[in-house]
C-alpha cells in the first residue's frame, strides 16, 4: 500500500490551499485526490470576477484564482490524481479510492485533510408541490451547463433563491440571451451581497420578490410555468398573493450543504448546523489527524477565507505529521500534555462558530473565530464573553446571516484566563 | 434638480443612498454612512461601468469555451453590446489565462482577455 | 399479424410479455411512453404485500398471495433486488383492534403464511420506533420490498431477449375488429395482432371501450409520497402501515431495497390521467399523518417528493379476462394495488388464458434467467479491483451520491431496450437518484448519452417528448 504523510480530499481551493501550505510548512508526500478531470473545483465554473480581494488585492474571476494556486502547486510538485473518487477513509487513516487508471486502491496516510466542498440543495428538500418535468435545475447545474458547456438550460427563467449563486445565475442567464422574470425569495432579506442584487438584478431590471416562493410547478414533460406567491412571517404562502409566471426554467439557489458522507462513515463528528465536522482551532475534527477545511466545514461567502482557513489546516496538518513522525516524542508529549480545550459557545443571535473548540495552548497568536447570525442587525456589537465576563466588544454597522463573520482572538487574551469554562460569541444591541 | 435614488454596495449596511443632481453633476448625496459610500454613488450616477465576464468557443481544445473578461470596466451601457460582439469569437486552442481574446470590444478601448487555461486536444 | 399485441409496458404488460415469451407466439408490446415502466409501475410503494387486505375470493387477494409466494424465484432469476423484511400494521386505539383481529383472519382465509398479532411490547420490540402509544400490531413476515424500476425493466429485457418486440412512443388511439384479429392504430400506423391484452394503466378503460360495449371505469387515484435520504434509511426495518382507512391503506413508512426511507401515499381522487403532480395539501398530509404510527420521522432528510396515478377500477377488484363481448380481447385492468405484488401471478394467469384459447406451445430454448447492470458497489474490493481492471470505464464514478460508475451507464444504454433519456438511465442504474438529485452528474450522464447515442446535447430528454434538458447555445439569440 502507498503511504503519503498528507493526503487531502478534494482539489478545489480548499485543497489547494491546504496543500500548498503543508508544502511550505516543509512536507514533502502530499497527495490531491480530485474527483473531477481538472483541478480547481467549483471556481472553474464561476467566470464572474470578485475573487480575491483579500488575498491578492485585486479582483479575478473564479478560474483566474484557481489558477493562481495550481500553479503555485505545480510549482511545489504537489502530486495529485485527477478523475478519482475517494470511497472511503478508515478511522486509521487508509484511504480507499476508485479511478480508471489505478482502479480501486489503498493509501496510507498519516493525516487527512477533508476539502470535498458543498452540494447544492435540491428542489426535494423544499418540497415544492407541482409536476416534475424537465427545466428545473439547481443554480450550480445552470451554471456548469451554460459556463463550461455553452448550453442554455431555457429561454425564460425564474430563479428561486437570492444567494449569490441564485444572482450570479440571473446575470449570466441574461448576458448569455435568456429572459429573467423574477428571482424570488422566501426571507424578507436577500441572502446574497449589495453589489450582486445591484449588479445582476438591478443592472438588467429583473425583478426582487422577497418574502415569495414557488407554490406551483406546472408543464408536463417540459416547464410551462411556476406560480409565485408571498410567505407570512412562518414561511407560510399566503391565499390570493398568488401570481402566475410562464417560462421553461426554474433555476433553484437554495442552500448549500457541506458533503460529509465519508467524513460521518469514517466517524467525524458533525455538527447538525453546519452539516460540518466539529472542529478545534487546528481545525482538527474529533479523529486525531483528520483536519478539515473550506465549504465542507462550513459554507462560506468568499473564497478567500476558504483559502485562509485551508492554509491554517494544512499548516497544522503539517505540523502534526512532523510531530507523530519524530523519532524523538519529546515535542509529541509536550504537546499532548499542554492546556485544554475550552468550548466556543454561539450565544444570542449567533448560529454557530468556527472552530467549536480552543486550545490557547495550541493555537497561533491569533485565530479569527467564524461565524454566521441568525438574522439582520443594524447598529450591534459583536461580543465575546469568558464565561461571565466580556472580554471583547465591537461595532457593526450591520450583519446579516448571508455575509460570513469573524472576530480575533489573541492567545495572550485567553492565557490570561486559565481556568475558562467556555467562550461564548454574541450580538448585542448597540 | 433631478434625484436618484441607489442601494450603496460596498458592505453589508446597503444604504439607501440618495443623490441629488443637477444638469448631470452631483449636488449632494445623502443616507450614506461613510465616505466610501458617498464616492461610489457619485461614480454611479455619473460613469458607472462594469467588468463583464463570458465564455467563448474554442476550437482543437480540451474543453470547448473558454472564460473571458474585459481587462477593465466597460461603461454599463455598454454591457449587452460586449456580450454580442463575442458570439461569433472562437479561440484555437491552446488558450492561456491572459490571452487577447478581442481588442477594443464594443468601441470601448478596452481588450478582452482569457481567463482560463484550454488545453489542445 | 402478431400473435398478441399487449397494450402497455408497465409491470403487468411486462410480466405477461415475459411469461407468453416461454411460448412460441409474435408478441408485441406497445407503449406510449419513450420507455418502460413510465406509469403506474414507477411511481408506487414498491410494496409486495402479504396479501391480507383483499376482500377473500377475490382476484387481487389471490393474486397477490400466488405473486407473494412467485417473487422470491422471480427475483433471482432476474437478478433484482428484493427483500422480505416482514410488515406490521400498527393499531393505536384498543377500539379498532377487532378491525386488526379482522385483517388478521382475511389474511389466514387467504393462505397468507406465518401472520401473528403482537402486543404492544412485542411490536415496539420488533421496531423500536413505532409510535410508543401503539396498542397491538399485525405482523406479516412474508411482505418484502423490491425495486419497482427494476422489476419491470428486467421482466421486459428477459421479453425482448426470448423474443418480444417492443414499440415505444406509440399511442394506441383506436381500435377496429378485423378478420381474425384486431386493428390497433397508433400515430406509427396500424398493428394487427391475433390476440391483444389491454394492460394500459390508468388507461386500460380507454382502450377496453374502444371495443366493447359493457364500459370499464378507472378512477385515478393520486398518491404523494417523500423519499428521504439513505441516512434515514434505518429509522424502521418493516414496512410500517397504519390500519387501513376507506381510501386505501394508509400513510406508510418503509425503507426501500437501495436503503432509503419512503413515506407515503396520500390517496387523493383526480380526473387527470396524467396529474402526477404533488400539491401542498398532499404533501402536509404526509408530514401530518406519518408521524402517527412511526415517532421521530427526520423530515429534514426529505430529498424528494412525487406521485404516482394508481388505477383504481369501479368494481374495486382487478379485471383479468377475456372481454365478455370481444373474443380475443384480453383485459388485464384496474391494476392498482396489490399490482406490484402481483405482477407475477398477473403474467401467469394471463399467460394460461392465452395458451388455452391459442393452443401455445412450449418454447425449447425459453433463457428463465437475465442478469442486471453490474454494480461494482455491491462487490468486494478484490472483485471490484478486477472489474475495473477488466474495464476501466467502472472505475469513472459519475453520481456521486450513489456512486454509479460510467461502466453501469455505458450498460444501461447498450443493453437491450436500453435507456434512452435522463430518466431512463435514472431507473436502471440510480444515477441522479440520490440527494444532490443528479445537480452534479446530470452534465455528464447527457454527455454520455449524447455520445453513444450519435446525437447532439440538446437532442437529449429527461423522459422523452418534449422533455428536453436544453434549450439553445449560448448568445444565440444575439
Amino acid at each position: 500500500m502507498e503511504k503519503y504523510d498528507i493526503v487531502i480530499i478534494g482539489g478545489g481551493p480548499a485543497g489547494l490551499a491546504a496543500a500548498v501550505s503543508a508544502r511550505e510548512s516543509g512536507i514533502g508526500s502530499v497527495l490531491v485526490l480530485e474527483r473531477d478531470k481538472e483541478l480547481g473545483g467549483i471556481l472553474n465554473q464561476c467566470i464572474h470576477n470578485g475573487f480575491g480581494l483579500h488575498t491578492f488585492r485585486e479582483e479575478l474571476t473564479g478560474p483566474e484564482y484557481a489558477g493562481r494556486f495550481i500553479e503555485k502547486a505545480e510549482e511545489l510538485g504537489i502530486a495529485c490524481k485527477l478523475d478519482t473518487m475517494v470511497l472511503e477513509i478508515s478511522p486509521g487513516k487508509i484511504v480507499t479510492a476508485v479511478n480508471r487508471e489505478d482502479g480501486l486502491f489503498e493509501l496510507q496516510a498519516k493525516a487527512v485533510i477533508l476539502a470535498m466542498g458543498c452540494r447544492e440543495r435540491a428542489r426535494g428538500a423544499l418540497n415544492i408541490p407541482g409536476f416534475r418535468p424537465a427545466g428545473i435545475y439547481s443554480a450550480g447545474t445552470a451554471q456548469k451547463l451554460v459556463n463550461m458547456e455553452g448550453f442554455l438550460p431555457g429561454r425564460e427563467a425564474v430563479i428561486l433563491g437570492s444567494g449569490d449563486i441564485g444572482l450570479i445565475m440571473a446575470r449570466r442567464m441574461t448576458l448569455e440571451g435568456a429572459t429573467v422574470k423574477a428571482v424570488a425569495e422566501l426571507m424578507p432579506y436577500s441572502g446574497g451581497l449589495k453589489r450582486n442584487i445591484v449588479q445582476c438584478l438591478e443592472d438588467f431590471g429583473i425583478p426582487l420578490k422577497l418574502s415569495h416562493t414557488v407554490i406551483d410547478i406546472k408543464g408536463k414533460e417540459r416547464l410551462e410555468g411556476v406560480t409565485l406567491a408571498e410567505v407570512d412571517g412562518r414561511g407560510k404562502p399566503v391565499p390570493g398573493t398568488e401570481e402566475y409566471y410562464p417560462c421553461d426554467t426554474l433555476l433553484l439557489s437554495v442552500g448549500l450543504i457541506p458533503e460529509n458522507e465519508i467524513s460521518g462513515k469514517m466517524g467525524v463528528e458533525l455538527n447538525p448546523v453546519t452539516a460540518g465536522p466539529k472542529v478545534n482551532e487546528s481545525f482538527e475534527t474529533n479523529i486525531k489527524g483528520v483536519f478539515a477545511c473550506g465549504n465542507v466545514l462550513h459554507v462560506h461567502d468568499l473564497v478567500d477565507f476558504v483559502s485562509e482557513e485551508a492554509a491554517a489546516a494544512g499548516k497544522n496538518a503539517a505540523a502534526y505529521v512532523k510531530r507523530e513522525s519524530a523519532e524523538d516524542t519529546a515535542e509529541k508529549d509536550v504537546w499532548d500534555a499542554a492546556g485544554r480545550e475550552v468550548p466556543v459557545k454561539p450565544g444570542e443571535g449567533v448560529k454557530y462558530t468556527v472552530p467549536e473548540r480552543i486550545n490557547a495552548a495550541h493555537m497561533g497568536e491569533k485565530l479569527t473565530l467564524r461565524f454566521r447570525v441568525d438574522g439582520v442587525y443594524r447598529d450591534c456589537y459583536v461580543s465575546v464573553w469568558f464565561d461571565g465576563e466580556r472580554v471583547i466588544r465591537r461595532k457593526r454597522q450591520a450583519v446579516a446571516p448571508g455575509e460570513m463573520e469573524g472576530i480575533l482572538l489573541d492567545r495572550e487574551l485567553l492565557l490570561r484566563y486559565p481556568g475558562l469554562d467556555a467562550i461564548r460569541v454574541a450580538i448585542e444591541p448597540g | 434638480m433631478e434625484i436618484k435614488k441607489l442601494i450603496c454596495i460596498n458592505c453589508p449596511m446597503g444604504c439607501p443612498l440618495t443623490v441629488e443632481m443637477e444638469e448631470s453633476k452631483v449636488i449632494r448625496v445623502s443616507g450614506n454612512t461613510c465616505k466610501r459610500g458617498e464616492d461610489y454613488a457619485r461614480r454611479e450616477v455619473t460613469a458607472p461601468a462594469r467588468t463583464v465576464a463570458t465564455t467563448v468557443k474554442v476550437v482543437n481544445g480540451k474543453a470547448g469555451r473558454v472564460s473571458v473578461k474585459t481587462r477593465e470596466d466597460i461603461p454599463k451601457e455598454k454591457v449587452l453590446a460586449c456580450v454580442k460582439a463575442l458570439k461569433d469569437v472562437q479561440m484555437e486552442a491552446p488558450v492561456c489565462i491572459g490571452d487577447l481574446v478581442a481588442a477594443d470590444i464594443a468601441g470601448t478601448g478596452v481588450d478582452v482577455v482569457a481567463t482560463g487555461n484550454v488545453g489542445e486536444l | 399479424m402478431y400473435d398478441v399485441a399487449i397494450i402497455g409496458a408497465g409491470v403487468s404488460g411486462a410480466a405477461i410479455a415475459r411469461e407468453l415469451s416461454r411460448y412460441r407466439a409474435d408478441i408485441c408490446v406497445i407503449e406510449k411512453e419513450e420507455d418502460v415502466c413510465c406509469g403506474t409501475s414507477k411511481a408506487n410503494s414498491a410494496i409486495v404485500h402479504a396479501g391480507y387486505d383483499a376482500a377473500t375470493g377475490s382476484l387481487k387477494a389471490k393474486l397477490n398471495v400466488r405473486g407473494n409466494r412467485m417473487m422470491g424465484r422471480l427475483a433471482e432469476e432476474l437478478d433484482i433486488p428484493f427483500r422480505r423484511n416482514g410488515s406490521l400494521v400498527v393499531c393505536r386505539d384498543e377500539a379498532d383492534f377487532p378491525e386488526l383481529q379482522k385483517l388478521y383472519e382475511r389474511g389466514m382465509a387467504n393462505g397468507v403464511e406465518g401472520l401473528h398479532i403482537l402486543s404492544r411490547e412485542e411490536t415496539l420490540a420488533m421496531e423500536p420506533n413505532v409510535t410508543a402509544d401503539v396498542y397491538a400490531a399485525l405482523y406479516a413476515p412474508t411482505a418484502g420490498i423490491v425495486c419497482p424500476f427494476e422489476l419491470n425493466i428486467a421482466l421486459a429485457e428477459n421479453a425482448y431477449v426470448n423474443g418480444v418486440e417492443f414499440r415505444f412512443d406509440t399511442e394506441v388511439t383506436d381500435i377496429t375488429k378485423l378478420e381474425g384479429g384486431y386493428g390497433l392504430h397508433t400515430g406509427q400506423g396500424m398493428v394487427r395482432a391475433r390476440y391483444v391484452v389491454n394492460a394500459a394503466g390508468v388507461y386500460a378503460d380507454e382502450i377496453h371501450n374502444m371495443v366493447c360495449e359493457k364500459k370499464l371505469h378507472i378512477f385515478p387515484r393520486r398518491g404523494d409520497y417523500c423519499l428521504l435520504d439513505k441516512a434515514a434509511g434505518n429509522h424502521v426495518e418493516k414496512t410500517v402501515f397504519a390500519l387501513p382507512g376507506k381510501l386505501g391503506k394508509g400513510i406508510l413508512v418503509t425503507p426501500t431495497v437501495h436503503g432509503n426511507l419512503l413515506i407515503g401515499p396520500t390517496a387523493i381522487e383526480v380526473t387527470d390521467k396524467e396529474g402526477v403532480n404533488t400539491t401542498g395539501e398532499g404533501l402536509g398530509q404526509i408530514m401530518e399523518k406519518a408521524g402517527l404510527h412511526v415517532k421521530d420521522l427526520p423530515m429534514r432528510q426529505v430529498i424528494t417528493s412525487f406521485a404516482g396515478l394508481r388505477a383504481h377500477e369501479a368494481c374495486g377488484d382487478f379485471v383479468i379476462g377475456e372481454a365478455e363481448d370481444a373474443k380475443g380481447f384480453i383485459d388485464c385492468a384496474g391494476i392498482e394495488s396489490p399490482g406490484i405484488a402481483s405482477c407475477p401471478a398477473i403474467g401467469e394467469m394471463v399467460a394460461e388464458i392465452l395458451k388455452e384459447k391459442m393452443g401455445l406451445e412450449e418454447k425449447g430454448d425459453f433463457i428463465s434467467v437475465r442478469k442486471g447492470i453490474r454494480k461494482p458497489g455491491m462487490l468486494g474490493k478484490e472483485e471490484r479491483a478486477a472489474l475495473i481492471r477488466e474495464d476501466p470505464a467502472y472505475g469513472n464514478i459519475v453520481c456521486r451520491c450513489e456512486m454509479i460508475s460510467e461502466g453501469e451507464i455505458l450498460d444501461a444504454v447498450r443493453r437491450p431496450l436500453g435507456a434512452r433519456s435522463l430518466d431512463g438511465v435514472k431507473r436502471r442504474t440510480r444515477a441522479g437518484m440520490g440527494r444532490c438529485q443528479s445537480g452534479f452528474c446530470l452534465p455528464r450522464i447527457m454527455e454520455i448519452l449524447a455520445g453513444e447515442r450519435h446525437v447532439s446535447m440538446s437532442d437529449i430528454t429527461k423522459s422523452g417528448g418534449s422533455s428536453y434538458l436544453v434549450n439553445g447555445t449560448n448568445k444565440d439569440t444575439f
